[in-house]
């Protein structure tokens, strides 16, 4: 826009292209994939601060035997909102964030296919979120049976605050549907010229996929909780044996639901991963069709394996065996994907930035939570580690050592695309090293005192547990105060900071980094080609 | 919205509400694999036939008998033998007695559930009290029958049957639906 034209219309053209506007309304009118990428990525860091302000609550309970600091009936709601928060709190939207300020760039288009649609699904979150907390202030407190909100917990046992609950995950599958819909149709239809799908960033395939699977499932989601709600309130009986229905049926409708949900907190993690691992290592990705082959049947198999979190309801040998068989099947691909990470640094020239730390960790932390879900996938073994602390380490595994280091990884590695700012490198280091040591004391030792015996979700244990719990809760808090540095980073990376180059780092590659740092407001207007 | 992502936007709105509708047609679907392969240990509720009632004497079974009131049930309910070893294919009758504690009449239903649960399918019931609601006047007792044989089909894995029965008061608040007399199974 600098050049000077007679051209009449170059001054509606100007106009067209005005920056953001000013003030809150920017925020709350954008239709700017970037700006709502910020607002996904700002609410998502928001909701893991409230999260886990939670699960320092449950930590605290379980600091020593007994109860010392909150009521059984509190700590099940605590329990059951740190998970809700947690995952469709802060891991999802954190990657919608992502998706929405890389997709674009990824694949040189100019914004989200549906604009419009992508504010809406924003700005729906704060309200489910908002419903969903302030329902813990209600007489007789907030949803306290679990994430999984099982029947008949929610529907005979429950308070009237699971109204609520089930209002507020209404809204945020919309929010996921909508977001997913829109990811779709952006790499269907606004690649640039010459992006054929081989030649798509993993990260934009493994979010292509994932949104698949989010249009597959959130919808087998509001459909349970929409029958939890009348079971509850309008006389049906989908669950309740009195009426003809069965609560074992909940168990199928919400893994059916749940175990794609745990891959779509974890695929667009995988293409992070592989984003990253290359540039460090200043080599092309190991393996790029394999990878993409990889996730895909990683997705397909997601659908085949839900009864494995219901070993222990009774089911025929013959169905116990097909999910254990299938369930270890997804190994192998997953396998793949790890091979070939490790195949890309394979005599590459490594550095060790704060974003390949996260990434490294990644790749040893997740192989171990993807070990002990194989544990838990032999059939007959998971009767003894069904619903004890051994599920719980499993699943932070691969949900906090997995998606959310993915997430870390990734703003430290885009942190100067958005910003124009270099992160203080010392600070992450620092950020990066607290996190690690504290995590493996938090959710290592729970192995432990898993295969001993001791059971989730329980407020109170027994004595000869209660070393390792205060071991555990140390290693909570402070895992819990080192994500404070990231706050101070972050916020440090906003307002100044090293001017970053357009391409960052050394060995980047891909269309983001061609473009200036920090991302002009709009980019790609006219589609880059592709060789 | 530009017209070239109107196609694609139509089919994955189709696709989510065929999903939404999906999620709920795992509710009859889970009934029908249920009824073929036993897996939720519901019985049928139809009166079997003496057809295989052909008794194997070099075989025996444990049944066992559980019945309990629902929660919100104040009856006693419970089988007059807790256990008897029968075997497969020789018909028994044994009785459940019912004593409505109450001062007022009542209805109630009885919901049967067999574990392990493809089993089920091997346990036929030739009348069972399970089959129609019963009605008690304040404070009456009553013994009900139950006339059954295990199927000498039943496979050789199973050696024990656990035959439980939950008790439930009918009223219109309470939607008790399943079960109810299907009215030739009694004759």
């Amino acid at each position: 826009m600098s050049t000077v034209t007679t051209d009449p219309h170059a001054h509606a053209e100007h106009e067209h292209h005005h920056g953001p506007a000013k003030g809150l309304k920017r925020w709350l009118y954008t239709t700017n994939h970037k700006d709502i990428g910020t607002l996904y990525l700002l609410f998502a860091l928001t909701m893991f601060f409230i999260g886990g302000a939670m699960a320092m609550v449950i930590r605290a309970e379980l600091f020593q035997p007994g109860l010392q600091i909150v009521q059984p009936d509190f700590f099940n709601q605590m329990t059951t909102v740190h998970g809700l928060i947690m995952v469709f709190g802060a891991v999802m939207p954190a990657f919608t964030g992502l998706a929405n300020w890389l997709v674009p760039m990824m694949i040189g288009a100019p914004d989200m296919a549906l604009p419009r649609m992508n504010n809406w699904s924003f700005w729906i979150l704060p309200f489910a979120f908002s419903i969903l907390l302030l329902s813990l202030f209600m007489e007789g407190g907030g949803p306290g049976f679990g994430w999984t909100f099982y029947a008949p917990l929610s529907t005979t046992y429950s308070s009237d605050s699971t109204a609520l609950f089930v209002f507020s995950v209404h809204i945020m599958g919309i929010s996921s549907i909508m977001g997913a819909i829109n990811v779709i149709v952006t790499i269907m239809n606004l690649r640039a010229p010459g992006m054929t799908y081989m030649k798509m960033p993993l990260f934009v395939w493994t979010w292509f996929i994932t949104a698949y699977l989010l249009i597959a499932v959130m919808p087998v989601l509001a459909g349970a909780v929409t029958m939890v709600l009348t079971d509850k309130y309008f006389g049906t009986s989908f669950f309740d044996a009195a009426g003809g229905g069965d609560p074992v049926l909940f168990q199928h409708i919400f893994w059916f639901f749940g175990h794609p949900e745990v891959y779509i907190m974890i695929l667009p993690a995988f293409g992070i991963v592989s984003s990253i691992v290359p540039t460090f290592a200043r080599k092309p990705l190991f393996g790029y069709a394999s990878m993409v082959y990889a996730t895909s049947s990683i997705a397909l198999l997601s659908f085949l394996v839900w009864a494995h979190h219901m070993f222990t309801t009774g089911m025929p040998v013959f169905a116990e065996l097909f999910f254990m068989y299938c369930t270890m099947l997804i190994a192998v691909p997953t396998g793949v994907k790890v091979f070939n990470w490790v195949a890309t640094m394979w005599r590459g020239a490594m550095t060790f930035e704060v974003p390949m730390m996260f990434a490294l960790a990644f790749i040893v932390l997740f192989t171990i939570g993807g070990f002990s879900g194989l544990m838990l996938a032999i059939t007959p073994a998971d009767f003894q580690y069904h619903d004890t602390y051994f599920v719980v380490a499993h699943f932070h595994y691969v949900l906090v050592t997995g998606a959310i280091f993915s997430i870390m990884a990734a703003a430290y590695y885009w942190l100067p695309k958005w910003t124009g700012h270099m992160y203080d490198e010392t600070l992450g280091q620092w950020h990066f090293w607290c996190s690690l040591i504290s995590v493996n004391v938090l959710f290592f030792p729970m192995h432990f005192v898993g295969l001993a015996g001791m059971p989730r979700r329980i407020p109170d244990y027994a004595l000869q547990f209660a070393d390792f719990n205060a071991l555990i809760s140390i290693g909570g808090f402070a895992f819990g105060l080192s994500q404070l540095l990231f706050v101070w980073l972050v916020v440090k990376c906003i307002k100044g900071g090293e001017k970053a180059t357009d391409q960052v780092w050394e060995g980047a590659e891909g269309l983001e980094w061609t473009i200036p740092s920090p991302a002009p407001y709009h980019s790609f207007t006219t589609p880059p080609e592709i060789k | 919205m530009a017209l070239k992502h109107q196609p694609i936007v139509v089919k994955l709105c189709l696709l989510t509400a065929a999903m939404f509708g999906f999620g709920y047609a795992l509710v009859p679907l889970y009934d029908v694999f249920c009824d073929l392969t036993g897996l939720n240990g519901k019985t049928s509720s139809m009166a079997a036939t003496a057809e295989a009632a052909i008794p194997d004497k070099k075989r025996e079974v444990l049944v066992e008998f559980i019945a309990r009131p629902n929660n919100n049930m104040p009856w006693v309910f419970e089988p007059v033998v807790l256990k008897l070893r029968v075997h497969p294919g020789e018909i028994h009758r044994i009785d459940y007695l019912a004593h409505n504690v109450t001062g007022r009449a009542m209805t109630a239903q009885a919901v049967p559930s067999v574990s392990p649960g493809q089993a089920a399918l091997y346990f036929n019931k030739m009348e069972c009290f399970c089959f129609t609601q019963q009605h008690l006047t304040a404070g009456q007792q009553l013994l009900m029958p139950l006339q059954f044989y295990v199927d000498p089909a039943l496979p050789e894995q199973f050696s024990t049957i656990t035959l439980s029965y939950t008790l439930y008061e009918v009223d219109a608040a309470t939607p008790v639906t399943a079960q109810t007399a299907t009215g030739d199974n009694n004759e």
